[in-house]
């Protein structure tokens, strides 16, 4: 099954920094395959990390030697692809950032229950921050994440569901 | 029932209102079409069919459709998801759907016949992207303009789109469309155009170049020098059984009734249709707190772009592509709906039919141009299955076979509404140009418009398009 039987991106078909990157600090994962007309990802990196070249419908692409894992492009694309992944720090949890248009959005603190790519429950995660961003009104939901699960987590559902 | 916290939208309700409907008193907030009221109180039964006396609801909710007819005050045959409610009127259901005109009523109303006669330079029906697009650019080349709208509100389908749009910044990219509605409307310079809203364009005379338009009780007779149609779509319709019960709606009027009007439309929806439309429009029931329970698309692919299908997913809303709707279930609404594998040659796979529990089932299976008002001005007319149906031949600037007319947005093909916007710009230089002459200035504006249209329909979603606009221009003149 592809995405374009069932919406589910293979995590082969994602860039990632190498090892050395992924252990410096945060950084930014764009879960964007497929050419569409867009650019805001490459327009607003404050770091020029993220290029489209060419025609807008060509795919963005990140240089994680620029890239800061500041999070702007995560609440500014339209697709909510885009993920900020910090596996920096020692332990056995990481730091997963998912843009989270819902209510009521998590508070610091508060155990989520964090959901794969297809929607099926993964385990549990502590929500770290959330950074609101009023311009874009996309929130960007920081949560702890168990390492093994960090390339799995991308979305999160409150314990006793939402509204 | 009405939203109250809504992650991006904020609901101002008007005062607090109450009207009659066949003897009972409706809670309803002024700024609310008389439909989106009534679905509030719990009534989706507003009208029935011809002959059986079928219930029947409202589909489009955009006055496109008439399946919400109802008799108010007196006055047969309202749009009621267009008419906005005030305080004690009469809303009753028509018996055979169709009511008969009432005279004594119409005397009452048309005591003193108005009729106002306006001339100007471009008039421009449709107040959508394309439209108000038209009017901004029009107006920036020197032309006086006049907008009708059938709506109450500017914007056409841009007051409900909550997600942020694609493209790049002069397309507004990243902007919520609701935004890019108010953006239009307050780039709209004041002394140059004039705005008519509620108010639906009933006719075109050709040879008195002359529109006629109707609403709020007054005729208005609009004399432009040159007329840019922008009328944008209406909701196809799919057949299987059931398909007429209230609580079947087109995705525009879900979003119609969740993201302008602040009321859910069910509380389990099954979606039908894999587009980007319907995998948008299931994104935004879940922050409405509404359940989605799947979405079926009949293609073996999925036709919405990977980040919106993906969306939904991870939020564990399931897509079963090779799969449709076999059958409503219900008496007078939906109670649920029967949905069935399809194979290689469309047929469906006995035994796979599964049942599911909603009460609101969503069709998002594509538009069809609102061409109505070209075909009748005489505008050479092809069917363009890639654009939609039947659309107006044009040439590069968006000039129909009619000298003077144009098209722009989804009337001229069905696209998006970042192409729509520059479709309307281009015909407000291209009719601006034709009426005080080309300046390098407005062929450079009208170079790269075009520069930037090709450039979003280059990639593997603009092909049908591509393809739709070359078979239209290529297959013969005027």
């Amino acid at each position: 099954m592809s995405y374009l039987e069932n919406g589910i991106v293979s995590p082969e078909e994602i860039t990632l920094p190498d090892e050395k990157r992924r252990k410096k600090g945060p950084y930014a994962v764009i879960e964007c395959v497929q050419r569409i007309p867009c650019d805001p990802c490459a327009s607003s990196c404050p770091f020029k990390a993220i290029t489209i070249e060419g025609s807008i419908n060509e795919l963005p692409r990140i240089n994680y030697e620029l890239c800061t894992g500041c999070g702007v492009c995560v609440s500014l694309c339209p697709g909510l692809a885009i993920f900020i992944i910090d596996e920096s720090k020692e332990g056995e949890e990481g730091i997963v950032g998912i843009p989270y248009e819902f209510l009521p959005l998590p508070e610091a603190g508060e155990e989520v229950i964090l959901l794969d790519r297809g929607g099926k429950e993964i385990g549990k995660g502590k929500v770290e921050r959330v950074k609101k961003d009023k311009k874009t009104k996309t929130p960007v939901v920081y949560v702890r994440v168990p390492r093994e699960r960090i390339m799995d987590a991308r979305f999160i559902k409150r314990e006793g569901g939402n509204d | 029932m009405r939203i109250k916290r809504h992650p991006i939208l904020t609901f101002e309700r008007g005062r607090e209102i109450t009207f009659d409907f066949e003897g009972r008193k409706i809670k309803a907030y002024e700024g609310e079409s008389i439909a989106a009221s009534l679905h509030a109180a719990g009534i989706r039964v507003l009208s029935e069919s011809l002959r059986f006396h079928r219930p029947r609801g409202f589909f489009c909710a955009i006055g496109k459709c008439s399946s919400c007819l109802m008799e108010v005050d007196g006055v047969p045959n309202v749009r009621t998801c267009i008419e906005p409610v005030r305080p004690g009127i009469k809303v009753r259901r028509q018996k055979g759907g169709i009511g008969r005109i009432n005279i004594e009523v119409e005397k009452k109303i048309h005591q003193k016949p108005q009729l106002e006669t306006v001339k100007t330079d471009i008039a421009v029906v449709g107040g959508g992207p394309a439209g108000l697009s038209a009017a901004i650019y029009g107006a920036k080349y020197g032309a006086r303009i006049v907008v009708v709208e059938e709506n109450p509100r500017l914007g056409g389908q841009l007051i409900k789109q909550t997600h942020k749009f694609f493209g790049s910044h002069s397309q507004f990219a990243s902007v919520r469309g609701i935004e890019i509605a108010e953006r239009l409307s307050g780039e709209i310079p004041g002394d140059k155009v004039d705005i008519i809203t509620h108010s639906s364009v009933v006719g075109y005379f050709p040879e008195e170049k002359t529109l006629i338009a109707y609403g709020e009780g007054k005729l208005i007779k609009i004399v432009p020098e040159r007329l840019i149609v922008a009328t944008g779509a209406q909701e196809n319709f799919l057949p299987f059984e059931g398909n007429d019960l209230p609580g079947v709606y087109g995705a525009g009027a879900i979003q119609t009734l969740m993201n302008v009007y602040g009321i859910i439309p069910g509380n389990k929806v099954l979606m039908v249709g894999a587009g980007n439309i319907g995998v948008i429009v299931s994104y935004q029931l879940l922050q409405a707190g509404v359940k989605v329970a799947a979405i079926v698309e009949a293609m073996p692919k999925i036709g919405a772009y990977q980040v919106h299908a993906s969306k939904v997913a991870r939020a564990g809303v399931p897509i079963y592509t090779r799969h449709t709707i076999k059958k409503a279930i219900g008496k007078e609404k939906v109670e649920g709906a029967v949905i069935v594998a399809l194979d290689e040659k469309w047929n469906e796979v006995p035994g796979t039919e599964q049942e599911l529990e909603v009460d609101t089932i969503c069709l998002a299976i594509g538009l069809t141009p609102s061409t109505e008002l070209l075909s009748q001005a005489g505008c050479e007319m092809r069917y363009i299955p890639e654009l939609g149906g039947p659309v107006p031949w044009h040439d590069e600037d968006l000039e129909t076979s009619v000298s003077g007319i144009y098209v722009a947005g989804d009337a001229s093909g069905i696209d998006e509404a970042s192409t729509a916007m520059l479709e309307g710009r281009l015909t407000g230089v291209a009719a601006a140009e034709d009426l005080f002459g080309a300046t390098k200035t407005t062929r450079k504006e009208k170079e790269e418009i075009i520069r930037a249209l090709d450039e979003l329909r280059e990639g593997p979603f603009g092909e049908r398009v591509r393809i739709g606009k070359q078979k239209l221009l290529t297959g013969g003149a005027r």
